[in-house]
């Protein structure tokens, strides 16, 4: 009504105080997913063992003590309390090494959803900003790559570049990118037909400043939900890359690696394998229901007024 | 008795920022071929308030009235399937936005026939005629070859034609019109108001239009209720209400009409009251 | 460039554009005339308001005006000068001299910049002048539209439509333009709102001596604000003239058939319709 003095004496004035207002509804609409709070304690919690991994862990994960071989968690029937969750063929502490290997995982997770994420960018800002037959080049690229059964793709990419965790991460990361392609690409051509970026144009702003200063910041809702979801399907891929030996190699305790060790073990002693498996499925589901808390938040029908 | 008779309702929805009173403590009521028009701008609950009437808000609206009683009947205790029933039959309502108010993965026949089929129970040749006759009323040409359209085959025009064909099929006591022609060009905009208004006069219907537009609301309404930022404002019968407006708001409203204008500058609102405007004397006893 | 007169601002001859439809394997190509040959000649700091209902071609001239959509054919001339509309071709002097202003204030400005950064963009890309000083302009745009310099950290969203509006023209202000065209700039609002826009826009033309292209299908709206009228209808001016001469004596029979459909709030058609009423009801 009152259109000039409309402005409510409670709105904050400085950038800092806007900042934490945007924070304050984010945070509003993602605690009222359960879930998403529930996931991103886990997360915290991951990322804390992950960081302070060299002071929690009891043991060196890479230390095989001769007398204690194949030993059960401490809860069971000759278990001993200073091997928490038992230990493996070698004598390693099982809790130790699914403590370093958080470290793994979640680098993992980060560079692949990281290069994925920036290449995606890159590439469906530019097919869908121009269109035509560079978009026509880009797309029928990135169907072909969605054509093959993810896991084998990054399979035949790790037989070609050889097996270690650097070249799984690359194959995966380039097995994950389409979807970020795809996603950019959709976004980019619905905000180019708005308004705010005919009016960027008309001040003269070149098609660069366009991409990536006008279009681009509209964008990253759901590119963030995509990443968070990559960023678990990244830590499963590799597992899986790791089981099959084409990833992470030996004796590095990374979580599929230590599956794929304890493989001749599964009838004889549970834990070797349970606690790995475990450790996964936990990280994986809290990653996928924070992107749910993310999606619910960073919803623009949501959030655009 | 009234037809519709509200009494202090009040919604409200919960935002990041606290409850937020969408209708603070309004009462109107509709007379049997009555139509009532609820002007306001956009914020002023103008609509949500015929939303709660129909039971089509979200759950998470907190509803709460003395009385809101339709032809006598509790609508706030009403069960679901007694709601379903009457919703679509007695009253029935007309959206801003004709072609997405109809499916667009069925034939407009299909729609308005499943209406008659729900409410009327009709079998399928005698759907059929009044599925004809309805469109003819509503002056659709070619109401047989109609039938089988689509709604995207058609203008926004002869969209809100075929809404208001569903919503007259079953013959409604009350019509909620949700500003039927503010989607629309002027011309057309006519010819719907005109439609609505000899349907509403031969049906002896109650109307209810809520709009936003001053010259709609001469052109249709008997009495006017004025709202804003969920409070009522004013009730007065159309002419007394242009004549002689009691509350401050409505003399802003009037006065920023541009064909009221005087002098080369509008008078805006700031003239006639500084902050929140005061509803009228005497209006929410 | 004989006929021009020192007060023109804007000559448009013969104005066209069509659209090409795309045809399908065995569908032959459609072509669209959106707009088929438009002219006229607009003073300084005058307005000329051009109406129509969707679909007429309006919002096409008034892309063709700010360069978004090239002409088919005809010519532009701004301040006596041809323009070479074909993209490349058209210098950073002659844009600043044609502003736009969009119907949807809630489009029209980016979510995700801040409103200092929505006024300084302009500047910035044109021109080398230092943050400070872009700053320091944008801040005496923001009180110039009725906004204060608190507005200026703030995203699009913290606004009303009113005051998006505001920014909006703020934002087409800031390169000193001669010619601004609004393209049914207070449609999207609010009666109130819109009054006080309208004023606005009357406070910035009589301050900068701006001329106005007013596109919009609200005839009251029109009546109140412009000079000279225009009435569009499938792409053709089919009526033209100054504001009194139009709404006086209109000639043709689509813009009769216009002002017939446009409602009407004044006492004494409020008065009969109600007498009406009651005589049919009694009867």
């Amino acid at each position: 009504m009152a259109d000039t003095t409309a402005a409510k004496p409670t709105e904050p004035v400085s950038s800092a105080a806007m900042r934490r207002q945007m924070l304050r509804e984010f945070w509003f609409y993602f605690s009222e997913n359960r879930g998403a709070v529930l996931g991103l304690i886990v997360f915290i919690a991951l990322v804390f063992v992950a960081i302070f991994a060299s002071f929690i862990a009891p043991h060196s994960p890479f230390e095989q003590y001769r007398d204690f071989v194949l030993l059960p968690p401490a809860w069971a029937e000759g278990g001993n309390p200073s091997y928490l969750l038992g230990t493996d063929p070698v004598g390693r502490d099982i809790l130790s090494r699914l403590i370093y290997g958080a470290q793994y995982s979640l680098f993992i997770g980060v560079f692949v959803t990281t290069l994925s994420l920036a290449g995606g960018i890159i590439v469906g800002l530019i097919a869908g900003y121009y269109r035509g037959w560079v978009d026509t080049v880009i797309m029928r690229l990135m169907d072909i790559i969605l054509a093959f059964p993810s896991l084998l793709l990054a399979l035949v990419l790790v037989a070609i570049l050889g097996p270690s965790l650097t070249n799984g991460m690359i194959a995966i990361a380039l097995t994950l990118q389409p979807h970020f392609v795809r996603l950019t690409r959709a976004a980019v051509m619905a905000e180019k037909t708005r308004d705010y970026v005919t009016a960027a144009r008309l001040a003269g702003a070149g098609p660069l400043r366009l991409m990536f200063r006008t279009i681009l910041p509209n964008c990253t809702a759901p590119l963030i939900v995509q990443a968070t979801l990559s960023f678990s399907n990244a830590i499963l891929d590799a597992a899986a890359l790791g089981f099959l030996g084409m990833g992470a190699q030996p004796p590095a305790p990374e979580w599929g690696t230590m599956l794929a060790e304890a493989r001749e073990f599964i009838l004889r002693a549970w834990w070797v394998v349970t606690f790995p498996g475990l450790a996964i499925l936990i990280t994986v589901l809290a990653i996928n229901l924070m992107g749910d808390g993310l999606r619910d938040a960073l919803d623009p029908k949501l959030k655009r007024s | 008795m009234a037809l519709l008779q509200i009494e202090n309702l009040t919604v409200e929805f919960e935002t990041a920022t606290g409850w937020f009173k969408a209708v603070d403590g309004v009462s109107m009521s509709v007379e049997k071929g009555e139509v009532l028009a609820i002007v306001g701008e956009s914020g002023s609950g103008k609509s949500v308030a015929m939303l709660a009437v129909m039971g089509l808000l979200p759950w998470t609206a907190k509803i709460t009235a003395d009385k809101l009683l339709f032809e006598g009947r509790d609508m706030q205790n009403i069960s679901p399937a007694e709601r379903r029933k009457l919703i679509g039959k007695d009253i029935a309502m007309i959206f801003q936005e004709p072609i997405a108010s109809l499916n667009p993965c069925f034939t407009v026949g299909f729609q308005i026939e499943e209406v008659l089929r729900v409410h009327l129970g009709l079998d399928r040749q005698a759907r059929r005629a009044r599925a004809i006759e309805l469109f003819r009323q509503v002056g659709l040409p070619n109401p047989e070859e109609r039938l089988s359209h689509f709604p995207h085959q058609m203008s926004g025009g002869q969209c809100q034609r075929v809404m208001i064909a569903i919503a007259i099929a079953c013959n409604p006591k009350l019509l909620i019109a949700d500003e039927p022609t503010t989607a629309l060009d002027v011309t057309i905009q006519k010819q719907i108001l005109d439609l609505i208004m000899a349907l509403q006069a031969k049906n002896g219907m109650g109307l209810i239009m809520i709009t936003h537009d001053m010259g709609v609301v001469a052109e249709t309404a008997d009495r006017v209720v004025v709202q804003y930022k969920g409070r009522k404002m004013e009730e007065a019968d159309v002419l007394s209400l242009f004549e002689s407006p009691k509350s401050n708001y409505t003399k802003a409203l009037l006065a920023a009409l541009p064909e009221n204008a005087t002098g080369d500058r509008l008078t805006t609102v700031s003239a006639f009251f500084d902050g929140n405007p005061e509803p009228a004397p005497g209006v929410n006893a | 460039m004989d006929t021009m007169t020192d007060n023109t601002m804007l000559e448009v001859r013969d104005i066209k554009r069509d659209y090409e439809l795309p045809g399908g394997l065995f569908k032959p190509k459609k072509i669209i005339h959106a707009v088929k040959g438009v002219s006229f000649k607009l003073e300084r700091g005058k307005t000329l308001a051009i109406v129509g209902e969707s679909g007429c071609g309006k919002s096409t001239l008034a892309r063709m005006l700010t360069f978004i959509d090239e002409p088919t054919g005809g010519d532009l001339l701004i301040d006596g000068q041809k323009m070479d509309t074909r993209p490349g071709h058209l210098t950073p002097e002659m844009r600043q001299k044609v502003q736009i202003v969009f119907q949807n204030p809630y489009g029209s400005l980016n979510p995700r910049q801040k409103i200092g950064d929505v006024l300084g963009e302009p500047l910035a890309i044109n021109t080398s002048m230092s943050a400070e000083e872009r700053r320091h302009r944008a801040t005496e745009m923001l009180k110039k539209v009725g906004l204060g310099p608190e507005h200026y950290n703030r995203y699009p969203h913290m606004f009303s439509g009113g005051q998006r509006q505001r920014i909006a023209i703020a934002r087409a202000l800031m390169m000193n333009p001669k010619l601004l065209v609004l393209d049914e700039p207070v449609s999207a609002l609010d009666l109130s709102v819109q009054a006080q826009v309208l004023n606005l826009l009357a406070d910035l033309q009589d301050e900068f001596g701006l001329t106005y292209v007013f596109i919009s299908h609200d005839l009251s709206v029109v009546r109140y604000i412009a000079d000279e009228v225009m009435v569009m209808y499938f792409g053709e001016a089919v009526e033209y003239g100054t504001r009194d001469e139009v709404f006086s004596d209109p000639k043709h029979e689509y813009t009769r058939t216009l002002f017939a459909a446009t409602p009407r709030a004044d006492i004494e058609s409020i008065r009969a319709r109600v007498a009406r009423k009651k005589a049919a009801t009694a009867a």
